[in-house]
């Protein structure tokens, strides 16, 4: 099997136009996607992308009046961290508002945690404003570049979801303006329906303007940190199972190239917040910001030089098991270390594929995928694992019970056969992918995965009867009037 | 550091405020809309709640008549305010003061006019009780006639150099004067415009400004990459000034 990823296959891709070479694989649109893209190059339009820089012609209004500029906005988007195109507009008019300056705190109640914010707050302002105070986030992402309008829309999932669900099961209420320009509250017992179709909802529903939900104590600012290394995909669902009941925050890093009897070896974290007497006394000092100087030419990353950084990863964790104090910025967010990683993957932009696989297809389940990865050549130094508990209310929020596999992926000629393959597997077990990745799912396939998709059109349909709001991805996936 | 700002609920005013509040300076807040001040007023409070409330009063730099009010409902709320920040302004393209010469009228009475008159009335107050710190948006815009900013960019010419001036005339008093250049910054000021390669964000110029006020500057560039471009800018000769469209 050949790994696609090869130098030579990247160079000869970046020698095309790189928005050309970005939306070719994407065997799901008829090409206006890139005539939109090259077009966009040639005028200097304003372009807007999503983490993984694929570009489409279009601009934001980012203000701080970002509840009266939504009216009439199609969409709305925060930190622009979704990979593919959840963010995007589908046509380059489409008026996109961005939340990122409507950033303030507008309650917040000591003895009960409750936040009420605007959903342009970002999570890494409310760590540094409450993490020192004794208060986390009940939920958090991978990464804190995020706004809690986006935490909202995504339904975001971190370490602890099979303790604490995803972050709209502690989010009590939401003001949104819906597709008629009014303005509306929602929670749990006033409009259940539009509100558990907003958790997860993409921002489909509504723009949603601020967010009262409920933080956590911590006794400390410090995580109390436990690594392994483990030897194959067997061992490794094994001790996530094992380390579920112990311990409240559980994820693991894959070696994705491993292959044979070391397929799916890598290294499982678990952790929970340090008790005030076990935590020094001063708080853990914040990493100094590194930044990606420059963006790295396509052929930087490749199966070669990803396999050695998988093996130098591997096996630099020394010891079988070791026990660690450590901050919530190298636990929580490893990669928020260095600002705009994504350049790594040079101009041709990557993607990452993210689904879960129910704990019915058992562990065979789980190494079948990862063979076909494998075998698909999905090479990448980024591959996570996590066991997802039950699924929540979020109408279509990502997890369910079972295991969750994310892996990046440069954008290659091939990476459309590879998401096709998965997501064939995928729905063979009765699994899903996670909308806030995905750029590549065709539209067939989602709705195979998503048995859910007909009663969020319903309550859809009910709050917004001209389907004004959309997305790139509403229209690829849901078949939105393009 | 007991603080006033006018403008202080948008832009770069709101992230200066945030900074002034987090670190514990004590803040008034002076704005258009009531309910916008209350929201942000909220903000500081739980950003610091160890500290008194934050309050506000409706000031209006189109109502130069509201000015001592406010300044007292400041006063009398901070008991004596030692530190005066201005970043409230208006804006607009110039190819819409061009076309709307009642809006012309209106942007240079607000920028230059109006700014000076509240500026007298807090440099007043502030040399009354010994000195204390003035702080005023300006803008790269004045350094320099430019085609792009002609209106916009005089009115901010004029209010650079007054507070050039009062800078020189009463440092000895007591009085630090800082005139703040921003450069190109995100905000909903600049919401229609297309951003040039560094544009600045709130926050960012927020840092620059209290590090500015702390350290005793009577003028900054913000971002610190604009006091680059413009030493180039007021370089250049006048024949290219004439034929390039920056």
């Amino acid at each position: 099997m050949s790994l696609h990823a090869s130098p030579g296959r990247v160079r000869r891709d970046a020698s095309a136009s790189p928005a050309l070479a970005a939306s070719a694989p994407s065997g799901t649109s008829d090409g206006s996607d890139a005539a939109a893209q090259s077009r966009a190059k040639r005028t200097a339009m304003p372009t807007l992308a999503g983490w993984g820089r694929l570009a489409v012609a279009g601009r934001e209004t980012t203000t701080e009046s970002f509840s009266a500029d939504t009216r009439g906005a199609v969409l709305s988007r925060g930190l622009g961290r979704s990979y593919g195109d959840s963010s995007l507009p589908a046509a380059p008019d489409d008026k996109v508002v961005c939340s990122r300056l409507a950033n303030r705190i507008l309650a917040f109640d000591p003895e009960t945690g409750a936040i009420h914010a605007e959903a342009g707050l970002s999570l890494a302002e409310l760590n540094r404003i409450f993490i020192p105070r004794g208060f986390f986030s009940p939920v958090t992402p991978g990464t804190k570049f995020v706004t809690v309008g986006g935490m909202v829309a995504s339904d975001v999932h971190g370490k602890n979801h099979h303790v604490a669900g995803c972050f709209g099961a502690h989010v009590t209420q939401l003001r949104l303006r819906l597709a008629d320009d009014a303005l509306i509250t929602c929670s749990p017992t006033e409009h259940a329906d539009l509100f558990y179709a907003t958790i997860g909802g993409m921002g489909l529903t509504g723009h949603i303007l601020d967010v009262q939900f409920k933080l956590t104590t911590i006794a400390s600012p410090w995580v109390h940190m436990e690594s392994q290394r483990v030897a194959n995909i067997d061992e490794f669902l094994a001790a996530l199972s094992e380390a579920a009941p112990r311990w409240p925050m559980t994820m693991g890093w894959i070696d994705c190239l491993s292959q044979g009897s070391a397929l799916g070896r890598g290294i499982l974290m678990a952790g929970r917040w340090a008790e005030a007497d076990q935590a020094p006394r001063n708080p853990p000092s914040m990493p100094l910001e590194k930044r990606m100087p420059i963006e790295l030419p396509n052929w930087a990353l490749n199966t070669a030089t990803a396999s050695a950084f998988n093996s130098a990863y591997y096996w630099s964790h020394f010891a079988h098991k070791k026990t660690t104090l450590v901050g919530p910025e190298p636990f929580f967010y490893p990669l928020d270390a260095v600002t705009e990683w994504n350049k790594a993957y040079g101009p041709r932009g990557f993607t990452q594929y993210q689904c879960v696989i129910p704990r019915a297809a058992g562990a065979r389940g789980v190494r079948d995928f990862m063979v076909l990865l494998t075998k698909l050549g999905g090479a990448s130094p980024l591959c996570v694992i996590k066991d997802c508990g039950p699924q929540g209310l979020g109408m279509l929020s990502f997890p369910l019970e079972g295991t969750s596999i994310a892996v990046d992926m440069a954008i290659s000629a091939d990476l459309q056969r590879i998401i096709d393959h998965l997501n064939a597997f995928v729905i063979e077990t009765g699994g899903r992918i996670y909308l806030t990745k995905d750029r590549f799912t065709r539209p067939d396939h989602f709705r195979a995965m998503e048995p859910r998709l007909d009663s969020f059109f319903h309550v859809r349909k009910r709050w917004d009867p001209h389907g004004r709001l959309r997305s790139a991805q509403s229209v690829r996936l849901f078949g939105d009037r393009p | 550091m007991k603080a006033v700002i006018l403008g202080g609920t948008s832009g770069m005013g709101r992230a200066i405020a945030q900074q002034l509040a987090e670190r514990g300076d004590a803040v008034f807040l002076l704005g258009l809309d009531e309910a916008d001040l209350a929201a942000s007023a909220g903000d500081l409070q739980a950003r610091h709640p160890s500290h008194a409330p934050a309050s506000y009063a409706l000031c209006n730099l189109e109502k130069p008549e509201g000015f001592e009010a406010a300044l007292d409902a400041a006063d009398a709320a901070l008991g004596g305010f030692d530190a005066v920040i201005v970043t409230a302004a208006m804006f607009a393209t110039q190819e819409a003061l061009e076309r709307d010469v009642e809006l012309t009228r209106r942007l240079v009475t607000v920028n230059y006019a109006n700014t000076v008159v509240f500026c007298e009335h807090a440099r007043k107050r502030l040399l009354a009780r010994g000195g204390g710190k003035l702080v005023v948006f300006s803008s790269v815009a004045g350094d320099r006639g430019r085609k792009p900013v002609a209106i916009y960019g005089s009115s901010k010419a004029g209010l650079s150099v007054y507070l050039e001036a009062l800078d020189h005339k009463f440092h000895e008093a007591g009085l630090h004067v800082l005139c703040v250049k921003p450069g190109f910054v995100k905000t909903a000021m600049t919401a229609g415009l297309k951003p040039p390669p560094f544009a600045g964000t709130p926050e960012g110029v927020a840092k620059s400004v209290l590090g500015a006020m702390d350290s005793g500057k009577p003028m900054i560039y913000a971002p610190s990459m604009w006091a680059l471009v413009m030493l180039v800018i007021r370089k250049l000769p006048r024949a290219i000034m004439r034929k390039i469209g920056f």
